[in-house]
Formats: C-alpha cells, structure tokens, sequence
C-alpha cells in the first residue's frame, strides 16, 4: 500500500526471471473448473517451484505493487463490492474472516427486564435484542471487561417500554421503540439500603450524559428500524432496559458488523475454439447468466463471445451438454482477483469496514514482526 | 341321561354355540344349516388349499372403538347393578315382617357404574366377567410431546394377541391393506409390524342398525332361509346372502342384488357406509353394516369416465361444495376392504379403462399422518421411512396453538419452528405447516473436520447464535396445599426476607427465598437456581387424631418447603403458576419451570429421511465454507451418509428446496406425486436451478473458509428441513467419582438419577484379563467399588470378627483368635459367603502366603 520504497526492494534481488510455459502459467493463476471438479484450486507459495524451469516465484514487493490493486466497483450506504487484485487467496480470506469475527462493533449483551407480558419469553426477548444492529461507531467505545463497572464510555443504555392498550388490537414492537438513554440506566437496584443518603444507585455509573460528548451531539444513537421484537396483545406490556457493550463477532454473531462478507475468484471464460452459426446461438440460450454474446460477423457468419464473464455463476451449463462442449469452452477462475462483497449491518459504512479490517491485519502483523525480534 | 344336564347341552347349542344365529320359537334349522355351511367350507378348504381363509387379511379384521369398548363395559356394570339390586331386593321381600315398603331405588349402589367406568379408564384393566374378557393396556395417557406425535397417536391401531409370538404373517405387509393402513408407520423391534397406523383417508365404520337392511334384503328378492332346502340353496345359479354373518338366503341374480344395493347406497338410501361384496369364489354375498370395518373414500366411475368433472372440482375450490357433497351426489363413495375385490380400480383417470368401476382419489393417501410429513418417500428406501415416521414423533417444536396454556409436564418447545420449504399435501392437510417442528437449515454434503463420522453434523456457531435450534424444555412442579383428618391443612407463608430476624437473631434461609412473592408462591419472570424454595409451604406435626377446631399456633407447623433441584449452573426461569384444586379439594399450585437451551455438542438432530444424527463440532462462521454469492451452510453433513441409506428423497428435498428459495415458491415432494403434480419433478427443479444460476445438479463451487482457496470439489449444498429431536446431552451426561453406594451390597449405585457409578461390566472384565491388567482389575473390582476388611480364620476358614477390646481378630467357631488373618475382600463377596452360610452351605477360605 504504501509506495515508499519498492525500486529499492527489487534491486535487493537481481535474480534473472524467465517466463513460465504458458500450460504451467495457467496451472499457476487460474482455477479450471471442468464439469465434475474444479481443477488447480491451490496456490504455489514455494519460492523455488519452479526453479528447475529457470522461475522465480517467490513473492516480490516491486512487483506486488505494482500489481495491487483495489477497485471498487459499486458501494451503498450498507453494502459495496469491490475488486482486490494481486494477492494471495489467504490474505483475501484474512480480510474476510476479520470483517466476520474479529471487527468490534455494540451490541445488546445485558436486558434488564422489568415486565414482560408478551408470550416472547424473557430470554427470547433478550436473545433478539441482541441481534439488532446498533447504529454506532464503536470505535468511540471501550471494551467493558468483567471488573469494569459499565459507564458511558464502554455502554450504550436503550430502554423499551410499550404496552398495547387497544382492545381487540395487536401491537408489533419495532426495534424503533428502543429509546436511548444517554444517561444511563434509570433502573434503580434494590440492594441498596434507602437509608443511604448518596444518590440512588443505578446498573450504571455515567459521570457523563452520553449526549454531551461532542460525537453524539445531535446525532442520537439509534438502532436499525423496523426489525419486529415482539408482538403484544391487549394489555400486554414489555418494560426492560437494554445494555449494549462492545464485542467481536468471535464471540457472538451478534457483534458481527457485517450481515455476511466474501469474496469471489474472478471468472473468466475462454472460448478453446470459434464458435459460430447455429451453435453460437445455443451457446448463447444455454448461459443463464447472459456470459456470451453474439458477434455479426463480416461475412454475415455470426460468432459468439464472451461479453460479460463476470456475470459466470460456475452453472456449468455451458458445457454440461456432453464432451465437445466441454473443449469449446474452458471456465476459470483468476487465482489472484478477488471481487470482494461487504454487506453492512450499519454500525459502520462497508468503506470504513474494510479500512478497519486491513488496520487489524496490520496491528496483527506488527504484533508478529515484534515477537519475532 | 337325566334332564337337568340335556336341558343344559341344549341350552348350550342354542346360546353359545353360535351365539350370532339366534333360535326364534325353539328352530334350530338356521344354526344347522349355518353349521353344514362351515362344513362344507372346511372340506373346500382341505380339497383345495386356495380356498382358505386368510386370517392376516384386513378385510377379516375388525377394529375396536372406543365407543364398543365402553358400551361393553357400561353393559356389564349395569347388569352387575341390576342382578345385585335383584339379589337384595329378594333378600328383604324373603323376610316375612316387613315394616317399611320396598324403595328399589335405596337398594341402587349409587355410583358403581360410574366407579367401574373410572376405575377401567384409569387402570386401562378391562375386566367383563359376563364374557371372559380381562383386557390391559387399553386406556393410554395421549401423547402430547409433539403435534405429530398426537395425531400419530390417535390413528394407532394395537394387536390383540400378544407381541412375543414369532410369527412372521401377521407382521408382513398385507397386500390388502393398500390405502386401509400406513404401509410405513409402524414401530421397530417387537411391535414391528404388529402395531399399524391409519392411512390418510380411512374410516373406521360404526355399527348400523340391522333391521331395516335385512328386510331390504328380502324385498330385493331374498330367497328366505326358511323357505329353502339344503338343495336349493346350494344350486349352481344362486349365491348365498350372508349379512353381518348371518345367513339371510340365497339369491338367483347377485350381481343385479349386488348393484341394485349400491345404487341405493349412493343416493343415500342406505348407510354410506354399508358394503356389499360379491364373492364369486365361494358364491356368497357378504353385505355388512357391522362396526370397525376399515373402509375408504374412492372416485365412483362409470364405464371408466370419472364422476367428478370439472364443475364439481371449482365447486370444491370456490368452497360452494364439501367433500360430504360429492358424498351425497354419488360422486365418491366408501369402500371397504372387502368390497374392493369387486372394483377396478384406476390409479389415474387416465389409466381408466371401460372396466374400471373406481379411480383413486390421490396415491399419497395409501400413506398415514407420520409418513406423509415425509417429501419424496417414493425415493427413499423403505426402512428410512419408517425410521423418520418413528422420529417424527420425537421432533421438538410446536405442539398445539395452546402450548404456552397448557401444563403438562415436560414440554419441548422450538423458539424458532419453521414450515418446510419442501411440503407435501399431507403437511398441507394436517396442518404440520401451521404446527412444524423444525428448521430449514442450508446443508452442505462434505466431509469436514473429522468430528462427523458416524452420521455426526457440523454446525455453524454463528447459525446457532442466530437461532438454529434453540428450544425451550418446560418441566412441571406441583405442589398441594393438603389438607388433613383432623381438620388442620397445610399453609403458605410470607417468605423471610433479608432485614427480617427470628426470636434468636437470624435470617439464614432469605437468600433460597428471593424469588418467592409476598404470597409465598414463586413469581413468574424469575430466574430460579438449584436449591431455591420456589413454595414456603408449612405443614401442622400433628395431622391425625380428634378434629381440633382451636387456631394452631405457629410452633404447631413444620416447614415442608419445596426446593427446585436441578442441574448447577443451569438458568432456569419460571415460567407460568396455576392455582387450582383437585379432585380432593384441595389447593393445588403448578409451577412450569422454563429453560432455554441452544444446541450443543452432542445433542441430536434428524431430516425427514430416517437420518438422525448428533451434533459433532461447533465451527465459527469464518472456518464454514462459503459459495460464489455468499452463502454459508447452517450444518455440513458426511457423504458417507447416502450410499448405504439410500435416501435419495433427502437428495431431492434438497433440490428441491433450493429451487424453492431461489424462486420464492414452496416446492411439493408428495409420495407418488408426480404424475399428478403433487410433485415437483427432478427436471423441472434442476431448470428452476439453472434458471437461477446454480448448478443443476445443485453442486456449488465452494471456498473453503480457513484457507481461502476453492474446494477442490463441487459442493451438494442447499436447504433441508431439519428436526432437533428431544434426546439432548443436558439430560444425559453424566459422571461420577465417589458418590452414593447401594447399603445392602455397599457397591456404587446404578443409574444417572442416582447419581450411579459407570460399570465395568462382565465384557470390559473379561478384556482386562486377557490384557493382564490384573492391577487394574483389583482397582475396579474391589478398591474402587466395595472394600471390605474381614478377619479369617486359617484353621477353619470361616469369618470371623474383630474384638476392639482385646484389639485382636476371633473366629467364631475355634472361639479364639490363633490363627486369625486380616485380608481385603469385596464386601459383595463376604456378603456371599454369609448369605450361603445362612443356607447352611459353607464356603471355607484357604488362605496361603502370597
Ligand atoms: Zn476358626
């Protein structure tokens, strides 16, 4: 990523490279995928590979940045695909699994529950309160460990207090009914002697209303709306507080900040030979994805190409139809050419998601690289 | 001969031989003419062995209703009554001075009817003195675990004759009860085969009133019995008319009989459940309006043109007409077993030649409750159907819109029940969609990890913490507010809370009472932990003796509190508290105990195909594979579960179930469905697939989640419908170190409830020999189970005893301690060795020097 010093990095080396034989280039940088398996899935790491043939694979950062590259091909407020070309599937796969488990986000962890007469059992209430996503930065918050005692730095207090007073009528609960409390809890505990003459002690200790710090100020924590919490009859009511506290997905789904995040290996379909005529057209209804398109040739002849390769869903129709039509067309998968999809639950926007991640992979890296001196 | 005892034979012959051919005006010509029938029918039987009977043959069976059962009962208790008030009423008028007038009403036992009905139902102990009948077993409590384990309940049909008999027609599949009885649904091991089920659409016929059926008879050219000779009544153009087994007559024309009683059993001249049967073989016709005949619902057809058109069919669906509609019309009609042999019957209108009389309603019909849940049954091999219809049964999920009112007393609930993506038109008729219990769950058919051989699952952690399989298990703790003989009763009290102190200063039990509420019953909404009170309850010392009407003062109590005793470290909640009395009067309080679980290792989880499994791994959602568009499976399955169990339904449930959500439409796996569109066929799906951008094979190219390359194979991925069965590791894990022992052999207990040691039984022994692990054998065997110190004596090899004062060992019988050993014996042994004593056998001990 940075772009300090490469020239120097590639001098370091001056081991003469040739060019692989193109069958061997294949089997290095593309998945094949035949009809019954793919072929070729692995990556070769080992530097000398290929050295009998005069290669060098070994991995050179000259190179790599040269090749890097990240595009972002479509991004929303809650989700972005982007291509991450010139590295290796394990380092795509690390972006992955530390966006799935290992980015901290808030969630309800603790429900303090007050009433509840709705036939959603307390700790069914509790388990889907817990999956709402909270709409907040959580790098504005500390982790709330066992001896911490919950303030307005590492916990975000929602209260939720509703009852259906329509007779004959069924009140659905929103997660838009969860009201934020940035002074905290406001249940008091009962241990507590009355006699005592401090102030009433709550299930939190906020030296601070939450929205006096300048983050929050006029921008109110809210969660995702419209996600149903529970459905109440005539008289029924639910009176809880809700307590969310940082956490990584490793520990729970619920503090995942992406809905689901991965990648896939580039398509690339390769025609092995002319397709043309009548064939050209069967090629053409058979791809559900709309991969190949037909070419009005010169001569009136009609052609097929590949238009859209990245449409592929590896269907396999196009050579399902026995084994000619298997050698017209050759499906792959570029090794190195990640598209990558971030889908948001929208406590962070998926740009920010993935800048987070390669943070993390850094610090992990750095954690390494210290251990090892 | 004397007359007392030819009076006697010939009441015999005339009302237990034969009993169903009533003697009217002393004839006896009937019974004889009924016997010269049975014997020609034995001789056919000899001469030619295909005339015989089969008795395995369901149009010779009879089912019993309740309604018979109880009307048995209810006569025997009445005549009981009636003979006993008899008996006394002879009894007083026998006495010469009578002062009051007879009251036959004050002789009347007053509730011994409804004693005997209740005492039968509860005991399920039929007993009829009047006909020899001592029945158990025939009241069962109704299953309520699951929906489908009700409904599989009440369409059980229980065998007669006992289960031990090893014979093997009565379990084999009769070929006549297609459509009668569920060829699947039947349990394994001793019942197997002898326990059936209902099919979809049978009906259990009730008795009919004879009378005006026989005078029917007659009136369509019934030759009477009496009327005829034995000649004429076997001439060669004539068939016998036999009602209900008896022998009406005979008539010249059958088939035109036959018909014309059809035809008025269609227009509803006669009950619809009337058969009559033409059986060419043994030139009879059987009519029957007896109950407990097992018959079923079939499309009339004339000349092989079905009844029903297409306006009657828009009818149905407009709801303008019922099923009891094209009952009435003569458009379908019930056929018993019986009567079958004399339709054609068309499986499809299509099939239907002129001959066919009948066309089936739907195949999938031939199947019961239980094994219509299953899609694609038609697919699979047939043990695993009967394996799911058994698993079925023990399903968690909803049991009854009522569930959350209900108290019984275990009840497993799925936080999260789900309807099939793959239904079949069972599910649709019993409601199992309203009712499910289970999830689609996204399977992938791989190997992963090594924790899933032996049919063990993978499971996706995040998936769990997302809901997959979470259920709740309600257990039911009551308590009573009894009351006793001397007037006193139990009663419940303020619990104690924390400031409060007793005469002498403390307040120990307030902590095991904070859930109790100020009435002294535990709240609802309260978390409870092992060992808290969850009823103050206190109970007077004295609870016999003279009625004491004097307040009882508060030392006059004992507590009898009830603690909750479960597992540590379970966070039980409870759930509901009922007050009521029962049939004693008194104040009866219920508590539901509620405890959410999430899936853990080991617990159990089945699909629809027979294919149970246990949960082997956990697995972080990061490690799960992942596809080309994102998707994770909820549970990955071993291949290796397919070749030997032939489930290829579970194949196509899958197919089927990810064309179904990539389309939006539920897919339909009926049995046999696919001619007639019950069914979704394999070709259509795999279009449905392709059309989608899968595979039509449903194989996805997958990545593997730990290295991030692709798997080198293509994946069989995509929703099945998954149960978690009730058997779960929280209820049956179980170790011990030391604990309790049995007092009378002092070896550890047998048994999780007892808290039982783990034992090393005859086969783990005999490995141990053959190993040599003789220290390890003297470990398990005797340090570790049951050590017992004894003296022995060497010169007479008896037991003897330890004298503490003398500090010295004494043998009973030389009555001095010389030559007394002290050695190590398993208390079990030295138990042995007195008991055979005390049968005056004598095991002596010949204690040499090791
Ligand atoms: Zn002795």
């Amino acid at each position: 990523m940075s772009d300090s010093e490469p020239e120097a990095m590639a001098e370091a080396d001056g081991v003469p490279s040739t060019k692989l034989p193109p069958h061997l280039e294949l089997r290095r940088t593309r998945v094949l995928c035949k009809v019954d398996a793919p072929d070729n899935t692995d990556t070769i790491q080992y530097s000398g590979a290929y050295a009998s043939l005069g290669h060098e694979n070994s991995l050179r950062f000259a190179d790599f940045c040269k090749d890097f590259r990240v595009d972002i091909t479509r991004i929303s407020d809650d989700d972005m695909e982007l291509d991450m070309v010139g590295v290796d599937p394990s380092i795509a796969n690390a972006f992955r699994r530390i966006l799935l488990a290992e980015l901290p986000t808030m969630a309800i962890e603790k429900v303090l529950i007050a009433n509840n007469t709705s036939v959603v059992q307390d700790e069914v209430l509790a388990h889907r309160l817990g999956l709402i996503p909270i709409k907040v930065d959580p790098r504005l918050f500390d982790y709330l460990s066992e001896n911490d005692t919950p303030n307005e730095k590492n916990t975000i207090v929602f209260k939720l207090h509703v009852r259906c007073e329509e007779r004959g009528q069924r009140l659905t609960v929103k997660s838009n009914e969860l009201m934020w409390l940035p002074k905290g809890s406001e249940f008091l505990k009962t241990s507590e002697s009355l006699t005592s003459t401090s102030k009433p002690e709550t299930y939190t200790s906020f030296t601070c209303s939450q929205d006096s710090m300048p983050e929050f100020a006029g921008n109110p924590i809210r969660v995702y709306p419209d996600i149903i919490i529970s459905k109440l009859g005539f008289g029924q009511e639910i009176e809880l507080e809700a307590h969310a506290v940082k956490g990584v997905g490793k520990t729970h789904a619920k503090w995942s900040p992406v809905a689901t995040c991965w990648y896939r290996m580039l398509p690339e379909v390769e025609l092995m030979e002319e397709i043309e005529g009548e064939k050209a057209d069967v090629l053409k209804q058979k791809c559900p994805a709309k991969v190949f398109e037909i070419e009005d040739l010169a001569d009136g002849r009609k052609r097929a190409t590949v238009a859209r390769p990245r449409a592929c869903t590896l269907c396999r129709e196009c050579i399902r139809d026995g084994e000619d039509w298997e050698k017209r067309i050759s499906l792959r998968r570029v090794k190195n050419h990640f598209i990558f999809t971030i889908e948001s639950t929208g406590a962070l926007p998926p740009e920010v998601l993935f800048t987070e991640a390669v943070k993390i992979l850094e610090d992990k890296c750095e954690r390494v690289i210290s251990d090892l001196s | 001969m004397s007359a007392g005892k030819e009076g006697r034979a010939l009441s015999i012959l005339r009302d237990v031989f034969l009993a169903n051919v009533r003697v009217i005006k002393n004839n006896f010509r009937p019974k004889c003419i009924y016997v010269a029938v049975m014997l020609r029918r034995m001789m056919e039987a000899i001469l030619n062995k295909d005339a015989m009977d089969d008795k395995d043959y369901v149009g010779n069976k009879r089912l019993e209703l309740s309604g018979q059962l109880i009307s048995l009962l209810f006569e025997d208790l009445f005549k009981t009554m009636i003979s006993e008030v008899q008996k006394q009423a002879d009894n007083v008028l026998s006495k010469r001075s009578r002062s009051s007038q007879l009251d036959l009403s004050m002789l009347l036992v007053k509730d011994s009817i409804t004693l005997g009905l209740e005492r039968a139902l509860s005991t399920g102990n039929w007993d009829v003195k009047r006909f020899r009948m001592h029945r158990k077993g025939m009241t069962q409590v109704l299953q309520r675990l699951s929906f489908i384990a009700t409904l599989g309940h009440v369409t059980r049909i229980l065998p007669q004759f006992e289960k031990s008999r090893k014979v093997s027609g009565p379990r084999a599949l009769q070929p006549s009860q297609w459509g009668m009885l569920c060829p699947c649904d039947t349990p394994e091991g001793e019942a197997c085969g002898l326990v059936k089920n209902l099919a979809l659409m049978t009906h259990v016929t009730t008795d009919q009133e004879e009378g005006p059926l026989i005078s029917l008879c007659y009136c369509l050219g019934v030759e009477d019995l009496e009327l005829l000779s034995g000649e004429e009544l076997h001439t060669p153009n004539s068939f016998l008319i036999i009602f209900n087994g008896l022998i009406l007559g005979k008539h010249r024309r059958p088939q035109r009989f036959a018909s014309t009683m059809r035809k008025l059993r269609r227009i509803g001249r006669i009950g619809e459940f009337v058969s009559v049967f033409v059986n060419e073989k043994q030139r009879c016709v059987y009519i029957a309006s007896d109950g407990g005949r097992v018959c079923r619902p079939l499309v009339i057809a004339d000349k092989g043109i079905s009844r029903i058109k297409e306006h009657h069919m828009k009818g149905l669906l407009d709801g303008a007409r019922t099923f009891d509609d094209f009952l009435r019309e003569g458009l379908v009609e019930y056929l018993d077993v019986n009567e079958e042999n004399n339709a054609l019957i068309a499986l499809y209108e299509q099939d239907a030649t002129p001959e066919t009389t009948h066309i089936e309603i739907e195949p999938f019909t031939i199947l019961g409750v239980c094994a219509g849940l299953i899609p694609f049954p038609h697919h699979n091999q047939s043990p695993r159907n009967t394996y799911q219809c058994a698993m079925g049964k023990q399903a968690m999920g909803n049991i009854a819109y009522n569930q959350l009112l209900r108290m019984d007393t275990l009840l497993y609930l799925l936080v999260y029940p789900q309807r099939p993506l793959l239904t079949t038109r069972t599910i649709e008729l019993v409601g199992y969609d309203k009712l499910g219990a289970g999830q689609n769950a996204t399977v992938a058919v791989m190997s992963y990890s090594g924790y899933d051989i032996e049919d063990a699952i993978v499971m996706n952690k995040s998936s769990l913490d997302r809901g997959f399989g979470r259920c709740i298990v309600m257990k039911k703790h009551s308590a009573v507010n009894q009351k006793y003989e001397n007037g006193t009763s139990d009663r419940i009290l303020r619990p104690p809370r924390k400031d409060d102190r007793n005469k002498k200063g403390e307040n120990p039990d307030w902590e095991r009472m904070q859930i109790l509420d100020n009435d002294g019953i535990a709240a609802p909404g309260e978390i409870i932990r092992p060992n808290d009170v969850y009823i103050n309850k206190e109970s007077p010392i004295m609870t016999k003796g003279s009625l004491k009407m004097v307040a009882l003062k508060d030392s006059d109590y004992k507590p009898s509190r009830q603690t909750y005793k479960g597992a540590e470290g379970e966070s039980c909640v409870v759930d509901r508290v009922t007050l009521c009395s029962d049939k004693n009067n008194n104040l009866s309080i219920k508590f539901m105990i509620r405890h959410t679980r999430r899936p853990e290792v080991g617990d159990k989880f089945s699909s629809r195909h027979g294919q149970k499994g246990v949960c082997g791994t956990i697995v972080q959602q990061e490690d799960f594979p992942f596809s080309e568009r994102g998707i994770c499976p909820d549970l990955i399955m071993n291949p290796h579960g397919f070749p030997s169990r032939m489930t290829v339904g579970k194949m196509i449930e899958l197919l089927g179930g990810k064309a179904g959500v990539s389309c939006g439409r539920f897919h339909y796996g009926s049995a046999f469905g696919e001619p007639s569109g019950h069914a979704d066929r394999v070709e259509a799906i795999s279009e449905t697939l392709v059309k989608h951008g899968f595979s039509y094979n449903g194989k996805d190219f997958l990545y593997s989640g730990i290295t991030g390359c692709p798997l080198q194979a293509y994946i069989f991925m995509g929703p099945i419908y998954y149960q978690k069965l009730k058997h779960m590791v929280l209820d049956k894990m179980h170790a011990r170190g030391s604990g309790p022992r049995v007092m009378l052999t002092r070896q550890p207990t047998e048994g999780r409830a007892r808290n039982g040691g783990l034992r090393v039984g005859e086969m783990e022994r005999d490995c141990l020999i053959a190993y040599g692990a003789s220290m390890l054998i003297y470990e398990r065997l005797m340090l570790s189970s049951d050590p017992f110190e004894v003296q022995v004596c060497r010169a007479c090899g008896l037991l003897g005893y330890y004298n503490y004062k003398l500090k010295t060992g004494i043998c009973s019988s030389c009555k001095n301690g010389d030559n007394i050993s002290t050695m190590k014996l398993p208390y079990a042994c030295k138990l042995l060795i007195q008991e055979l004593q005390s049968m005056n056998i004598v095991p002596r001990l010949r204690l040499a020097d090791s």
